[in-house]
């Protein structure tokens, strides 16, 4: 055998991972690799494991512990008749501000840093200003009965309502930085172009506009309701803790800390997570009904 | 009276004029075409007429109607974007039936209009595929289609063929010129491209610093230039700053940077005026008791050679020449007095 016939197939073995994408700079993963694997993967199986290692029960005993209780079983509901509108709302009450603020204009930096204000003070500083302003001696209140619209307060905190408000206020802010960016990252030519074909501002915006911004809709549905579905400090706030508001991840709170049952918990918690991916799935699915290649614009 | 009218239209950005007092008559079934470098306002001509920018000054008419009041979509104009604007989540189709769809016209009507369109530009087995599956020119062809496939009264294109390929730029303007003719239409077209602008168009408009340089027709444009500037556009590569040294009713005299020419003044000039000679590469020949001149570069452009050469002060020549002359030769160039004309500085 020559050298050059025992050198060949060792270069082509180099060049046939490198055509894979396997070279040293694979390596450079590792350190987010050992960071995922360590701080997220490694938690999320102990505690799956957990929620299947209940005490008494067997197996499923936290799952049937949790289902075979209404007053544990009905937080889901709760959780998604909060979660639902709230994101729902956050993603229709953005599409038109962030139309109408899609092109240049004086004074959009201000705008957008207004409309993104609430992202920074945390939903506890929200909380304590929903209490004050819309509680039953609030601006708010006050305002209606001095004007005499209403007879009696009406009750807005420490209710449903509180916390579907401080869902809104601290997810529209997200929703609307999203869609603002999906929105331009459509070529603005296609609506000038469907205005000389004789579309007006109606047909323009949900023949054109609207497909093209749906899948980005669908994303940014996803991510406000996952947001708002791990809703906590606000639900205790501002919300109804042991009745209308008693969401899930309360449930999962009061069973680790209170009744000291980290399986049941871990359980929630899953239980949570699988709820979670349905609606995203189910969400997705329908995305991919819609057109979802390229917009034309600067993406 | 002209059918579109064009009066005293300008536009304004912050202050500076884009377009400056743009009067323009169109007659129905001519084919005018807007020319200028970039940043002359041709684009923004078209966009005022498209209804896509709002008016500084000015207005245009249709017969009667007073068009600049009225949104895009009511102003029943076609336009083809230069990156084509085709819809990217509607098939072929859809795309050219959109605008029969926005008119409210029964389906069957639609269909068969659709049909003809595509049939039109060709596009026959392209029809169900997205704009994204299709190559520039197939693209080109369904913005066209799009367009006319309304019957607008007008169809404005906007630097339509820069995007594509030189070979298929060719295709495409017989192509815009076959659709023009066959369909009736009304088309105007901006351009940056003299050579397209010529071959196409009845009429050019050569613009330049948002001001109307030239209005008149090909053969006008190429032959007869009203400024240097228009004939820096027409071709008109050689542009040398000379003084007038006799003024004859027919034949004027400039000299300077070693060279002394004749040729046609342009305007009234005086003897030690400042003007500028423009003479075409192609009508500066090698000849006898010329200018001379010491050969720089060459360059093989089929039928002939493009040649740049220097005079013994350094001023640049551009000629053409058929036998291929070397780097360093010296020789002499001539130009017919009628093919240089003379402009003041």
């Amino acid at each position: 055998m020559t050298a050059t016939t025992r050198t060949a197939p060792r270069t082509a073995l180099r060049h046939r991972l490198a055509e894979r994408g396997i070279d040293r700079q694979l390596l450079l993963l590792v350190p987010a690799l050992l960071a995922v694997l360590i701080l997220f993967i490694y938690p999320f199986a102990y505690g799956m494991g957990l929620s299947f290692q209940p005490a008494e029960g067997g197996v499923l005993g936290a799952y049937r512990n949790f289902f075979g209780d209404a007053y544990q079983r009905d937080t889901i509901g709760t959780t998604l008749q909060l979660a639902l509108p709230a994101a729902f709302l956050n993603v229709a009450a953005s599409v038109p501000i962030a139309y109408r603020m899609r092109g240049r204009f004086r004074g959009k930096r201000l705008l957008t840093t207004l409309l993104v204000v609430p992202i920074t003070l945390g939903t506890v500083l929200t909380a304590e200003g929903l209490l004050n302003f819309l509680g039953p001696t609030g601006w708010f209140n006050r305002t209606l009965l001095e004007a005499g619209l209403v007879d009696g307060p009406l009750r807005l905190t420490n209710n449903y309502w509180g916390v579907f408000f401080s869902l809104v206020i601290t997810g529209f802010p997200f929703a609307f930085l999203l869609i603002l960016s999906y929105l331009s990252g459509i070529d603005p030519t296609l609506e000038r172009a469907a205005a000389t074909l004789g579309a007006g501002w109606w047909p323009r915006f949900h023949r054109i506009t609207l497909p093209l911004l749906a899948p980005g809709l669908a994303t940014t549905f996803c991510l406000t309701f996952v947001l708002a579905f791990s809703v906590f400090p606000s639900a205790v706030l501002v919300g109804d803790p042991a009745g209308t508001t008693r969401v899930i991840s309360i449930a999962a709170y009061h069973a680790a800390y209170e009744a000291y049952d980290y399986s049941l918990a871990s359980a929630i918690a899953v239980v949570m997570g699988v709820v979670e991916l349905a609606v995203v799935a189910a969400v997705l699915g329908v995305r991919s009904l819609f057109y979802t290649g390229s917009t034309g614009g600067k993406g | 009276m002209s059918w579109l009218r064009i009066d005293g239209v300008t536009r304004r950005f912050g202050g500076k004029a884009a377009l400056e007092r743009l009067d323009l008559d169109i007659e129905q079934g001519e084919f005018i075409a807007l020319l200028g470098p970039s940043g002359c306002g041709k684009s923004t001509a078209l966009n005022c007429l498209a209804g896509l920018l709002p008016l500084s000054e000015g207005s245009i008419w249709q017969d009667d109607t007073r068009l600049d009041t009225l949104p895009p979509e009511r102003r029943g104009f076609g336009m083809v974007f230069q990156s084509y604007a085709l819809f990217p989540h509607l098939s072929v189709r859809k795309n050219i039936a959109f605008g029969l769809q926005m008119r409210r016209l029964p389906r069957a009507e639609v269909r068969r209009r659709t049909d003809e369109a595509i049939k039109l530009v060709r596009l026959e087995e392209h029809a169900t595929k997205l704009p994204g599956q299709l190559s520039g020119g197939q693209q080109q062809r369904v913005a066209i289609a799009r367009a006319v496939v309304l019957e607008p009264s007008l169809v404005l294109m906007d630097e339509p063929l820069s995007n594509l390929d030189a070979k298929l730029r060719l295709e495409m303007r017989t192509e815009i010129r076959r659709l023009h003719q066959s369909l009736g239409l009304t088309t105007v077209y901006v351009t940056h491209d003299q050579e397209e602008a010529l071959s196409m168009a009845d009429r050019l408009v050569v613009l330049r610093d948002g001001r109307v340089q030239q209005i008149g027709t090909p053969e006008e444009l190429h032959t007869r230039p009203a400024n240097r500037h228009v004939a820096d556009f027409m071709g008109y590569r050689n542009l040398l700053p000379l003084k007038v040294t006799a003024v004859t009713p027919d034949v004027v005299t400039v000299e300077g940077s070693g060279l002394a020419l004749r040729g046609t003044g342009v305007g009234t000039l005086a003897a030690g005026d400042e003007v500028v000679a423009a003479v075409r590469p192609e009508d500066l020949v090698v000849g006898e008791g010329g200018v001379p001149v010491t050969v720089e570069v060459v360059e093989y452009q089929g039928r002939e050679l493009a040649v740049e050469a220097r005079t013994e002060q350094g001023l640049r020549l551009h000629l053409r020449a058929v036998e291929r002359p070397a780097p360093g030769d010296r020789i002499t160039v001539v130009a017919d007095p009628s093919r240089v004309l003379v402009f003041p500085a």
